[in-house]
């Protein structure tokens, strides 16, 4: 496992305000399944410590906890070298009801980007409202960033949390620097 | 002459001069100046020549509906064409020049046209170049081409950048004059999230310039009073220079943001797209005025009444020494005070209302201008520009009465509200006769999910021409929208404007009414594309009745200004040469953007290496720094060929096949796709999906699988593998990866709801390493970890473990007819992975291979390649695939369709292996001629071209194709065309050409 490494190879850039950075490698299962059964609700739990999240919402914390993806799909996040066995926890406690639970770690581009203005650099690739009274800390959405598939939240900390593919994540990266070097547009 | 007073000028700084140069001449302006405003303090009243005729052109407005001042900006990388005078900002160092014109703008060879004018009507292009056909393709389209366009496309790539901004409100305000800033105003207060857009840097819209008086006080002071209070509300975002481009359905509306247009030294993009969703929309837009219809009045130096007034006012400018007003309403009489005011001469008012104007005639005539009633101008003088005007009677045919010296004309034929904005989405009008102008209908407005209104009009956009009228409508349509969008507005008191009342205003469509051809035949609607009013009064005699068809045979309303000015008039000549009603004829389709919007803004950030997204392997980084030549393969650029040294790509696939056939070959199939299926009903599923059994296949094990569409056609093809008792992992092409998992799921999700199946694409969770060739397995064991013997691991089956300290998933499957290994494991360890067989590889002679060497292995092998022996009318019969299509099978997704008559036709081509005679290469996409045309006397055929390769293995070409009863053919030689006219013969052979039994998989 030592020799893993990330898409973006732990790249890290300040522009102004703002940090752009590569979070390094983070374990990520894709669930599906009844969001509203015990089983799952348990086994989000017995992996990520959190609860099921509610609609369009994440509560990872530390590295740890679940990504709302649709009405039958989470995203859990939990330590690299976990994933495995957090799947095989999850396949156990679930094994009485139908469900998906696979690992993803490695299919995922993993960045966060925060300062002031961040928000408003989101705004300029995704469809999403990101005024700060509506986007709040917690809100997470799998919408898209420029041209591709994206998922992301707001932390406690103001900092954006975005997940994509592994094979664009360099784009994605890329997108998210030259929209913070264009500047601040001050409308949000 | 034009030029600058030596007073006034409102918006510039007279202390701060700019230098610019148009045409190569160096000139001066102000800060705060348009383009426009300084190129008339420089007496350069000509600014360009019309599209067709070559005319002079001189500004004709102030705003966004010039049709004639457009000019190529800039140079190099900051080159653009057709970029309008007056709505450009001056800025040190700006370089214009003018278009449509050779070789100079003064002495223009193509002025010759206006020569044949009477030659060049309306359809001339329709009736000219239909015969003969021939002259179409070599003769007149190479013409027009040659003469089209009015400016020149730019040469270097655009040297800025540009970016889109996602913005979500409540209210979004399109117009910053005082209505927009009164509703902006409302809304705001009412908690409602507002944006408001200005086209423009100014805030106000006409009022400043009209005098219009709000709350006693000029204008000025109230705009002040009123930014200052937005200005300080969080919830309300006041843009300028950023224009409503678009309002589309569900309260989508485009802004166009210019930011650095006005001083393209600042740092940053230069326009933004603004991405709106907003609950609201007020379009408090304004109005356009109209042009009058007489003899001459495209001539450099008439100009719009209002315009010239707000060069005066804004700018200091005046347009000529002496200037006749010749209008059909009050308006025009304020810009004839303004000229008096300013110290300059208005010769006189030439009224075309028998009884004239109302309080402002009485002030004109009170400060000493001289007013004429119920006249018209016959004809302006001048070539070049206006040196003076002919009098006549209105109601007459032109008769000229007298003449009056003048070096510009001020007109105006009344006020149509910018309806466009309400219209882009289905807002309807309605036409008021007594102000001679298309109104919104409120009734009527664009509607929204629920069939809620979503968009309001507001003020002169509303058809209201006082301004007490515009600031109650504004306001008013300010606390409707925040009411719609879920505020609760208090009603607060709205400013009072106060202006001079007026006279009514009387229709005039032709100047003088009983104009004769001659002077119609000068009288100009479209200033850009020269239309004038007998071009309308023809078409309408031809039979166009239809507005939408009288514009295309016209050209009416087609240049860049899309017919601003010309709309209204020519729609009204039309509907008089139809003796129709002016509503009954309707207007034209307005459709966004209001006035053209940069190519650049809509790409936004996507240009150079974000151009588009390209998707890269985990060992992507090892093939670029190892002489991979790529090729795309869906989003994905996969190495066509690794080359050596000097090597061309065609010895280096040769050498890679040969190496993987005898030794052992490296492929990066990480792009494959990888599916996961899930569940209870998994099996049944995937029965569905593939056209052969796949519920039935053990654990551990591999199956090549079929997909077809619904309506037959093969589409997917790919080896599934069974994972546990209720899990498959399906691969499917590079290509169909996300297209086939968005079918698993379409199907689950909208047909099969009820079924019990889960899907995960994970084709990005590892890297995928195929190992072939017959040292392949002593690589692997080398690497060590794993049974890989064909007793532990034989053909088609898979197992997992961990190979030279990998997690791996070894499938024993093959493309190649070689012993072939693929092995996924973690995408983050690809690239050591990969690294590890590189090196454990080198005793063995291991050497990459690419997708070249890929399809030429499986080519030799007779397998089929989707997208090369499939093209999306190829169902599996056609390619022998019958034994991968149950017959056990009640159903599978294709079955149907294939069970039709013309699937099941036993004439479909069929697939067979091709062998040229001389050994040659067959070429891509080369027909098999038969005998005899067919109906459109062309060559029969009989077959086609599917793959064709130069086989390194057999050292010949060797080719696969679709050929009638070709199965039943074998030997049969048949020739095949080629490009330079000649045919080659090929011999209908098995398409499997290398190891038919298939001994080198299987070992």
């Amino acid at each position: 496992m030592s020799n893993a490494v990330t898409p973006l190879g732990g790249a890290k850039t300040n522009i102004g305000g703002l940090t752009l950075e590569d979070m390094g490698l983070q374990g990520m299962i894709s669930l599906r399944g009844d969001l509203s059964s015990k089983a799952l609700a348990k086994a989000v739990k017995a992996v990520t410590g959190q609860g099921v999240p509610e609609l369009r919402t994440a509560n990872v914390m530390g590295g740890k906890g679940a990504a709302w993806m649709s009405p039958d799909e989470l995203l859990l996040f939990v330590p690299y070298a976990e994933a495995d066995a957090a799947v095989a926890t999850i396949s156990e406690t679930m094994k009485a009801e139908h469900h998906l639970a696979v690992n993803v770690s490695d299919a995922r581009g993993f960045m966060r980007l925060s300062g002031a203005g961040a928000h408003e650099v989101m705004s300029k690739n995704a469809p999403v409202d990101f005024h700060k009274d509506v986007f709040t800390a917690g809100m997470f959405r799998r919408s898209r960033l420029g041209q591709v598939a994206a998922a992301f939240w707001l932390d406690a900390e103001g900092g954006f949390n975005v997940v994509c593919f592994r094979s664009v994540a360099d784009y994605v990266y890329r997108l998210l620097e030259v929209s913070a070097e264009a500047g601040a547009v001050d409308a949000l | 002459m034009s030029t600058r007073l030596a007073k006034g000028g409102r918006l510039i700084d007279s202390t701060k001069p700019l230098d610019f140069t148009f045409n190569g001449k160096r000139l001066k302006g102000y800060e705060g100046d348009s383009l426009a405003s300084a190129l008339l303090a420089n007496d350069q009243m000509m600014v360009g020549r019309s599209f067709k005729y070559h005319r002079p052109r001189g500004i004709v407005a102030s705003g966004a509906e010039e049709p004639n001042a457009l000019v190529n900006l800039g140079t190099g990388g900051k080159f653009e064409p057709n970029q309008r005078v007056t709505t450009q900002e001056l800025f040190d160092g700006l370089t214009a020049t003018s278009q449509n014109h050779w070789p100079s703008l003064e002495f223009d060879i193509g002025a010759v046209n206006q020569l044949f004018a009477r030659f060049l009507p309306a359809g001339f292009y329709y009736k000219m170049f239909i015969h003969p056909r021939p002259f179409w393709k070599h003769i007149y389209e190479p013409f027009i081409r040659q003469s089209a366009g009015l400016g020149k496309a730019p040469t270097e790539k655009d040297a800025d950048t540009y970016e889109h901004f996602y913005f979500y409100c409540d209210v979004a305000v399109i117009g910053g004059g005082i209505a927009g800033l009164a509703a902006a105003l409302e809304a705001g207060r009412s908690g409602a999230r507002v944006l408001v857009m200005e086209q423009e840097a100014h805030w106000g819209g006409r009022a400043v310039v009209d005098g219009v008086m709000i709350d006693g006080e000029p204008a000025e002071q109230w705009i002040d009073n009123t930014l200052a209070e937005l200005d300080a509300m969080e919830n309300v975002t006041l843009r300028e220079r950023m224009m409503g481009a678009g309002v589309y359905d569900h309260g989508y509306v485009l802004g166009y943001e210019r930011l650095t247009d006005h001083d393209p030294k600042l740092a940053g993009p230069r326009h933004r797209l603004w991405r709106i969703r907003t609950k609201q929309i007020v379009t408090a837009t304004g109005a356009i005025e109209r042009p009058l219809s007489f003899a001459g009045n495209d001539i450099p130096g008439v100009m719009l009444a209002a315009a010239m007034r707000d060069y005066l006012v804004n700018y200091g400018v005046s347009v000529g020494d002496r200037t006749v007003v010749v209008t059909n309403n009050d308006d025009a009489y304020r810009t004839a005070l303004a000229l008096v005011d300013a110290g300059l001469v208005v010769p006189a008012i030439i009224d075309a209302r028998p009884q004239g104007g109302g309080e402002l005639m009485e002030e004109a005539i009170a400060r000493g201008i001289r007013v004429e009633k119920g006249r018209g101008i016959a004809k302006v003088k001048g070539r070049a520009r206006v040196t003076g005007v002919a009098i006549c009677a209105q109601e007459g045919e032109g008769a000229v009465l007298a003449e009056i010296d003048c070096d510009a004309v001020a007109m105006s034929g009344g006020w149509s509200p910018v309806v466009h904005l309400w219209s882009h989405c289905g807002g309807k009008l309605n036409w008021d006769a007594d102000q001679a102008m298309f109104r919104p209908d409120a009734t009527r407005a664009p509607t929204g999910d629920k069939g809620q209104p979503f968009v309001i009009t507001a003020g002169t956009a509303n058809g209201h021409l006082y301004s007490a009228e515009v600031l109650v409508d504004g306001y008013t349509a300010g606390r409707t929208a925040a009411q719609a969008a879920g505020f609760t507005p208090a009603a607060t008191e709205a400013a009072v404007g106060e202006d001079a009342s007026q006279a009514p205003l009387l229709p005039i469509w032709l100047m003088p009414q009983g104009a004769g051809h001659a002077l119609k035949s000068k009288a100009w609607l479209d200033f850009q594309n020269d239309v004038k009013v007998s071009d309308i009064q023809l078409a309408a005699r031809e039979g166009y009745e239809s507005v939408e068809h009288a514009k295309r045979y016209t050209t009416i309303g087609m240049a860049t200004d899309q017919g601003k000015l010309s709309n209204i008039n020519g729609l009204a000549i039309l509907s008089q040469a139809l003796d129709e009603a002016i509503p009954n004829v309707g207007t034209t389709t307005f459709r966004p953007p209001y006035t053209p919007i940069s190519m650049g803004s809509i790409g936004g950030a996507a240009r150079d290496e974000l151009f588009q997204p390209i998707r890269k392997t985990p060992i992507q980084g090892w093939h670029d720094e190892n002489g991979a030549v790529y090729e795309p393969v869906g989003q994905w650029r996969r190495p066509y060929t690794f080359t050596r040294g000097g090597e061309s790509k065609h010895d280096a696939v040769k050498r890679e096949i040969l190496n993987t056939r005898n030794n052992v070959g490296l492929l990066d199939a990480s792009t494959l796709g990888k599916i996961i299926v899930k569940g209870p009903d998994a099996g049944k599923f995937l029965d569905m999906l593939y056209t052969n059994m796949m519920s039935n296949l053990p654990v551990g094990k591999c199956r090549y699988g079929l997909m077809c569409s619904e309506n037959g056609f093969l589409m997917d093809d790919g080896v599934v593998a069974r994972i546990d008792e209720e899990t498959w992992l399906c691969h499917t092409t590079t290509g169909g990866a996300d297209r086939i998992h968005g079918w698993m799921e379409d199907w689950l999700q909208c047909e099969w709801w009820d079924w019990k199946v889960y899907t995960a694409n994970v084709t990005e969770q590892y890297a995928q390493i195929a190992v072939v060739g017959p040292k392949g397995r002593q690589l692997l064991e080398k690497l060590g970890g794993m049974d890989v013997s064909k007793e532990t691991l034989p053909f088609m089956q898979w197992a997992d473990g961990v190979l030279g300290g990998f997690n791996a998933r070894v499938y024993r499957i093959s493309f190649s007819g070689e012993l072939s290994y693929e092995i996924a494991v973690p995408a983050s360890q690809g690239r050591a992975f990969w690294d590890a067989l590189w090196s454990a590889g080198q005793e063995f002679g291991v050497m990459p291979y690419g997708t070249e060497g890929l399809h030429v292995m499986r080519a030799e092998k007779g397998f089929i390649m989707i997208g090369d022996e499939t093209d999306g009318t190829v169902i599996p019969q056609d390619l022998n695939l019958g034994w991968a299509i149950s017959k056990k099978k009640e159903d599978y997704l294709g079955k149907r369709a294939q069970e039709r008559s013309h699937m099941a036709d036993p004439n479909r081509w069929k697939l067979v292996g091709l062998e040229t005679l001389d050994g040659s290469v067959l070429p891509d996409g080369s027909y098999a001629i038969a005998q005899g045309k067919n109906a459109n006397g062309q060559r029969n055929t009989q077959g086609r071209v599917t793959s064709t390769y130069y086989s390194p293995t057999l050292g010949r070409g060797i080719a696969m194709g679709l050929v009638h009863n070709g199965p039943d053919r074998m030997g049969e030689v048949i020739e095949f065309n080629t490009t330079n006219g000649g045919t080659i013969k090929a011999k209908i052979v098995d398409p499997v050409f290398y190891d038919k039994e298939g001994a080198k998989q299987n070992v």
